[in-house]
């Protein structure tokens, strides 16, 4: 060890003239700035003192004011539900299982192939596996299923996902990110990003989210092989464009996992809690193990079945919103199995089958079975219903799929110039 | 791979068969890293290969461990924490064995090894059984073996923080290494090294020195050592004394009687090293003093950690006289090397410590030592005086000075003139600028420069600047503050008359064979800079005739072609004090509307200029450059645009520029600069620029200063550009939005504050910015999703209750732009945040004008936004 250099600065001056400089023009750019800022309030509050003393009802035109009113209204609840992210890690027991059960955005499932597939979606193939929402916050991460029970309680890469030295785990930073896990691999497959280190992504579209998910996920170690200490590794989907070639490979291409249908996401959706028709699930047997629903002994029943919701008005319900009604059920077993509204309820759709009108449902032939089973959360979504069923009567093929990329109405809807031959 | 001969060959004199060694190991390291480690670690551990291969193989080893660039240290961090456990093992084994080598080289270089491996594991709870192996180490008998294992101690603690080693095993250490530094140790290197481990060690005795007895030991064998017959054992000792002096301050009092005694032993009797350390002790106390009066006010409260205790000015009577006798052992020549330090520097510069320590106390003890010496034939005596009376015109008031420097001031200018010596002449020369800067300008009442005395400082000064070069910068130096002394003195200055001779004797200085040394021609340009800064309208024309004066020679340093490496350095050099001195005249001439067009005329001239000192270099832009255009685009307003299609692409580069920051904050602020200037004209650029700051931001790499303007930046954009802002709006939002968040709560020490608050500056500033660019356009819409987030953040840092006055105006500002852009669409949100109605009556009511005016917009607008 050397001896420690104990010189002082001798007949100097403390700041060199190049600092002084550099300095000035901060100075001076900051002054400009506010200047520039000033000068676009001095105008505004001059315009403003002018309008406010003329009367107001010509200052603004009412119907705009309608309008807009039912926008920040729904902002504000956007605002409340970012404010929930941060309260919600502080939750303990059967309430956060309750919250993060709605937390989650569900696809619904594709019935019809929508517009414009090869402009606005993505496509990838899923992963089979546990959907979950997966929380690091205060130093640990969990991960939730659909119902809100806890699958894993570990530490992670992810910010504030484990106990660092540099306290990195502080309680401003979170994150959420919605998953498949996979269990032969131990991995999780993340779909989805919904907040990134304290910053909630519910109001960026789809193509910001995923964006961000490939670059952070990346720089945050936590596609990492795991370790020892960091047990479950991260890792993202290849999604594509939903153009032929990506629909292919999201189709065919191989993948560390095993795939369970493919998932369209439309470009320009906010992650949105619930079911919402911007995301799609679509199946077949080619790309999923699990194409026709099975029973609780993983057997495929004869009948289809089906979970609904009873309503006060004895009505049977979908988990949509707004819900899609199925008919009514019996007053009769109501009383005799002392049913409640709200609850769960599994039917078999009988050989009358759904029918429909105008491509609304009309009919359906249920025969009721019994109360579901205690983990569901949610009754079946109408898209579900019909998908199996179509899947059980007329099932939309991946050619469908591609045709409708193919097919002229899929391109830029721009009328073409058409020359007159006389 | 044969290692040894490898590790010989890297060490040749032959230039090829060093580079094929060197790749040969490049190579080996990249296949194959655990066993490259282990054979590196083999070389150094076993006793038949050379000492230099083993050196060197300890070398690479450490180098595999640890680097200057935090970036790559924490790669090489990750990079053995994943490692093979069994060849760390194998490692770690082969290092401790090394402590044992008779090779001493061997032994040091595990030390290091050691070490850096320790200051990896340690903090993530392996390797465990290191200190306890160490220790035992230290019982063994062979005295190198202690010595080593001693050196290694040392190395670790200066490795690992104190956190990471329990008290327990902190008590261990530091029983071994006093027991090492007592006298009853027989052996001087051991001595040695347990008193340079102890240097290292101090900072984990907290505990200990919390303890009386303990404490009272610990000093006693620190004190002690400082008697040593060993010199190197004594310097030791009193940096570890240094060291206590800052670490422990406030457990001094008891001991500072002796340490007074021990120091002004060392200092008049001791060899130069240790009595610069002894110096370095009084020093260092000035600086805790100054610290502590200056965080109080000298009003010692119950909230304050550390009270005062007066060490300095209760020592002052004997302290002072001591520090005095060191001023007449200058060298011969100190004044022309510029890395000298000797026992007169160190004394000096502790003396005007001294001075700002205590104030008007030290006068009375410095005055008669001038006197007496002042006159003397011997120029030791001269000079030791001159040094004294320059070092306390820092800390004592005016009113205690201004008699003196009345009384010496023409003696000074006498001097500087006719002594006959030319380091007497050096630091006249330098009194003077101190008694400019300390003394002189509006701030004092009793003018020291008066009409009878003006015009014969300035002959004397300019004719100094004729002098050697180390007299002639401080005669710049001087005349830069008597210029800066006249910065505020009306729209006639005093220095108006001898304008244009203090000019051309300045830039006659920039001419001298000799102007690279002693930094002569760099002072010159600054106070050239400086005298520009500070005319009046008075000398405008002047200052006009300089462009083209400087222009030229800007112009003649583009003329070298196949330029040297060092050539290139200085040519760098010279265009840097250019630029800068162009930047200052843009600055001043365009600071009014006649000057500045006048000015105008040379704009195409200079920014071809500039355009071209950028081309000189390839991979970096020249940051004196960038801000002297900055100057220029805003002086230039929007004409600005037509030199953007050839400026873009170095604006980039410096956006670019992540390893010299500065350069990269520099090219921000330009773009603001542009931003203003063009106006809508800097659309076509705004992609490119947008996406450069967006990339800057998301970086880990670059300097954390840069980011608060780069949101300012933002701003400054948006409201050039206004709803054409639309592009960039998602993008800019998500990442002010994420910053906001990190930025609202603040925990940590002044320094992180005082950034967390510049941080929100930028940000604010870029919501202002923002708003107002989309204010009056049919997209105002888009920024109703914002809005409860900005004022979400509005309100998380009034309630965290630590903004300063910057924050809270660009704030309250903020909510003013939000409710004027917004209107009726934000009202609801707006009256329910606290932001409108405690936040906004704190600032109506502030004393702050910037502030209030402030506020008094944000009530304006919300008042109109909510009546609709």
């Amino acid at each position: 060890m050397a001896p420690h250099d104990l010189r002082r600065p001798f007949k100097r001056a403390a700041i060199s003239d190049q600092q002084k400089r550099r300095e000035l023009s901060l100075l001076r750019q900051a002054q400009n700035r506010r200047d520039a800022q000033q000068q676009a309030r001095c105008l505004a509050s001059s315009i403003l003192s002018l309008q406010s003393s003329a009367p107001e009802s010509e200052t603004e035109q009412p119907s705009i004011d309608i309008e807009t009113v039912s926008e920040t209204e729904h902002e504000s609840e956007a605002l409340s539900k970012d404010l929930d992210v941060g309260r919600a890690s502080k939750l303990r027991g059967p309430e956060v299982r309750k919250w993060f059960a709605r937390q989650l955005m569900l696809p619904e499932w594709m019935i019809d192939v929508p517009d414009r597939l090869s402009q606005d979606w993505y496509v990838f193939a899923r992963p089979a596996g546990k959907r979950c929402f997966v929380v690091s916050s205060n130093g640990t991460t969990v991960s939730r299923q659909r119902n809100g029970s806890i699958l894993h309680h570990f530490p992670s890469a992810l910010p504030a996902g484990s106990k660092t030295r540099d306290g990195s785990g502080s309680a401003q930073s979170y994150c959420i990110l919605d998953c498949i896990f996979h269990e032969s691999d131990q991995t999780y497959y993340v779909i989805d990003m919904v907040c990134w280190n304290g910053y909630p992504l519910y109001d960026c579209t789809a193509e910001f989210r995923f964006y961000w998910l490939n670059s952070k996920l990346e720089e945050s170690g936590a596609c990492n092989a795991p370790s020892h200490h960091l047990k479950f590794r991260f890792s993202t989907v290849p999604v594509y464009n939903c153009d032929q070639s990506g629909l292919y490979a999201a189709y065919t291409g191989v993948v560390p996992y095993v795939k369970d249908g493919l998932l369209f996401y439309n470009k320009h959706a906010h992650y949105q809690t619930g079911n919402t028709p911007l995301v799609l699930v679509w199946k077949d047997e080619n790309c999923s193990q699990y194409v026709i629903d099975t029973d609780g002994k993983g057997e495929i029943p004869s009948q289809q079945q089906v979970v609904l919701e009873l309503q006060d008005d004895r009505k049977l319900v979908t988990s949509d919103d707004p819900p899609v009604s199925f008919g009514c059920l019996d007053g009769d077993i109501i009383e005799k199995s002392g049913l409640q509204s709200g609850i769960l309820l599994r039917f078999a759709i009988g050989d009358g089958g759904l029918s429909f009108v105008d491509g609304k449902l009309e009919k359906a032939d249920l025969i009721y079975l019994g109360k579901s089973n205690r983990a569901r959360a949610f009754a079946d979504s109408y898209s579900k219903v019909i998908f199996q069923f179509m899947v059980r009567n007329s099932p939309l093929k991946v050619d469908d799929l591609l045709a409708s990329i193919n097919s002229p109405d899929d391109q830029e809807k721009t009328p073409s110039d058409i020359e007159m031959a006389g | 791979m044969e290692v040894t001969q490898v590790l010989l060959n890297a060490q040749s004199i032959d230039g090829a068969v060093r580079k094929n060694a060197e790749e040969s190991l490049k190579q080996f390291q990249e296949q194959n890293l655990p066993g490259f480690l282990l054979l590196l670690s083999g070389e150094l551990v076993n006793e038949e290969k050379p000492v230099e291969t083993r050196k060197l193989a300890g070398l690479i080893l450490k180098n595999a461990l640890d680097a200057k660039d935090q970036q790559r240290k924490v790669e090489l961090v990750q990079r053995w924490l994943l490692l093979d456990g069994n060849a760390k093992s194998q490692i770690k084994a082969g290092l401790l064995k090394t402590l044992s080598s008779p090779v001493s080289d061997a032994r040091s270089t595990a030390s290091q090894v050691i070490a850096k491996v320790a200051g990896i594991e340690l903090p993530h709870k392996q390797w465990p059984e290191l200190i306890g192996s160490l220790l035992s180490n230290v019982h063994q008998l062979p005295a190198h073996v202690k010595q080593a294992t001693l050196e290694t101690l040392g190395y670790l603690c200066e490795e690992v923080s104190p956190d990471v080693i329990d008290q327990d095993q902190v008590n261990k250490i530091l029983t071994a290494v006093v027991q090492g530094i007592s006298a009853s140790e027989g052996n001087i290197d051991v001595r040695l090294a347990a008193t340079r481990a102890l240097y290292n060690a101090l900072g984990f005795a907290q505990a200990n020195f919390s303890n009386d007895m303990e404490r009272d030991y610990l000093m006693r064998v620190v004190c002690e050592a400082t008697q040593s017959p060993d010199v190197r054992i004594r310097q030791a000792a009193f940096e570890c004394l240094v060291s206590i002096s800052s670490t422990y301050y406030e457990k001094l009092a008891p001991y500072i009687q002796d340490i007074f005694n021990i120091t002004a032993k060392a200092v008049r009797e001791d060899e130069e090293p240790v009595a610069l350390q002894a110096v370095e002790f009084w020093s260092s106390i000035c600086d805790e003093e100054t610290d502590i009066l200056e965080e109080y006010g000298g009003e010692f409260t119950g909230d304050s950690n550390i009270p005062c205790f007066y060490f300095i000015k209760q020592a002052i009577p004997a302290l002072v006289p001591m520090l005095l006798e060191t001023l007449l052992k200058q060298e011969e020549d100190q004044d022309q090397d510029e890395g000298a330090w000797n026992i007169a520097m160190a004394g000096g510069t502790c003396l005007g410590l001294v001075a700002r320590t205590v104030g008007d106390d030290i006068v009375p003890l410095v005055v008669p030592f001038i006197e007496e010496n002042i006159t003397k034939p011997d120029w030791r005596q001269r000079e030791a005086a001159t040094y004294a009376f320059g070092s306390i015109l820092e800390g004592p008031s005016p009113e205690k000075l201004i008699p003196l420097v009345n009384v010496a001031l023409t003696f000074m200018l006498t001097a500087l003139t006719k002594d006959p010596n030319s380091h007497v002449k050096d630091t006249t020369a330098w009194t003077l600028g101190r008694i400019f800067e300390f003394l002189h300008g509006s701030a004092v009442d009793t003018p020291i420069i008066t009409q009878a005395n003006c015009q014969q400082i300035i002959t004397v000064l300019l004719q100094s600047m004729k002098d050697t070069p180390n007299v002639a910068e401080k005669a710049c130096g001087a005349l830069y503050f008597l210029a800066q002394g006249y910065e505020d003195v009306g729209p006639s200055s005093p220095l108006t008359p001898f304008f244009q001779e203090i000019v051309q004797s300045l830039l006659t200085v920039t001419h001298r064979e000799d102007a690279r040394e002693s930094r002569l021609r760099t002072a010159a340009y600054e106070t050239l800079n400086e005298v520009v800064r500070c005319s009046t309208e008075e000398t405008a024309p002047l200052v006009l005739q300089l462009v083209p004066v400087i222009t030229l020679e800007l112009h003649n340093t583009l003329e070298g072609q196949k330029l040297s490496s060092d050539e290139k350095e200085k040519q760098s050099e010279l265009q840097g004090l250019l630029c800068g001195c162009l930047q200052v005249i843009i600055q001043k001439l365009g600071s009014s509307e006649s000057t500045k067009y006048v000015f105008m005329q040379y704009a195409d001239q200079i920014m071809g200029l500039f355009l071209k000192v950028f081309a000189c270099r390839s991979a970096t832009v020249h940051e004196e450059a960038m801000l002297a255009i900055g100057a220029l685009a805003y002086a230039a307003g929007p004409d600005f645009a037509k030199y953007m299609p050839e400026f873009y692409r170095y604006l980039e580069m410096g956006l670019q520029n992540f390893e010299e920051y500065q350069v990269c904050a520099v090219t921000v602020g330009v773009v603001g600069d542009i931003c203003r200037a063009l106006e809508d004209k800097i659309v076509p650029y705004c992609d490119g620029i947008m996406t450069q700051l967006l990339k800057n931001l998301s970086s880990n790499q670059l300097h954390r200063s840069v980011k608060p303007p780069i949101f300012s930046c933002f701003g400054d954009i948006a409201l050039a550009v206004g709803e054409y802002f639309e592009k960039y709006l998602m993008w800019a939002m998500s990442a002010l939005q994420s910053a906001a968040e990190l930025s609202t709560h603040t925990t940590g020490d002044d320094e992180l504050i005082e950034y967390i608050n510049t941080l929100r500056n930028g940000i604010l500033e870029a919501y202002s910015g923002i708003f107002q660019g989309f204010k009056n356009s049919p997209k105002t819409q888009l920024l109703i999703p914002y809005a409860p987030h900005i004022l979400q953040f509005l309100d998380g840092i009034y309630m965290e209750k630590d903004m300063d006055d910057v924050v809270m105006k660009t704030a309250i500002g903020v909510l003013g732009d939000l409710a004027d852009t917004l209107g009726s669409h934000a009202a609801s949100l707006i009256q329910q945040s606290v932001s409108s109605k405690d936040f906004l009556n704190e600032c109506l009511s502030s004393e702050d004008l910037m502030i209030k005016e402030s506020a008094e917009w944000a009530k304006l607008a919300i008042t109109r936004a909510i009546s609709v």
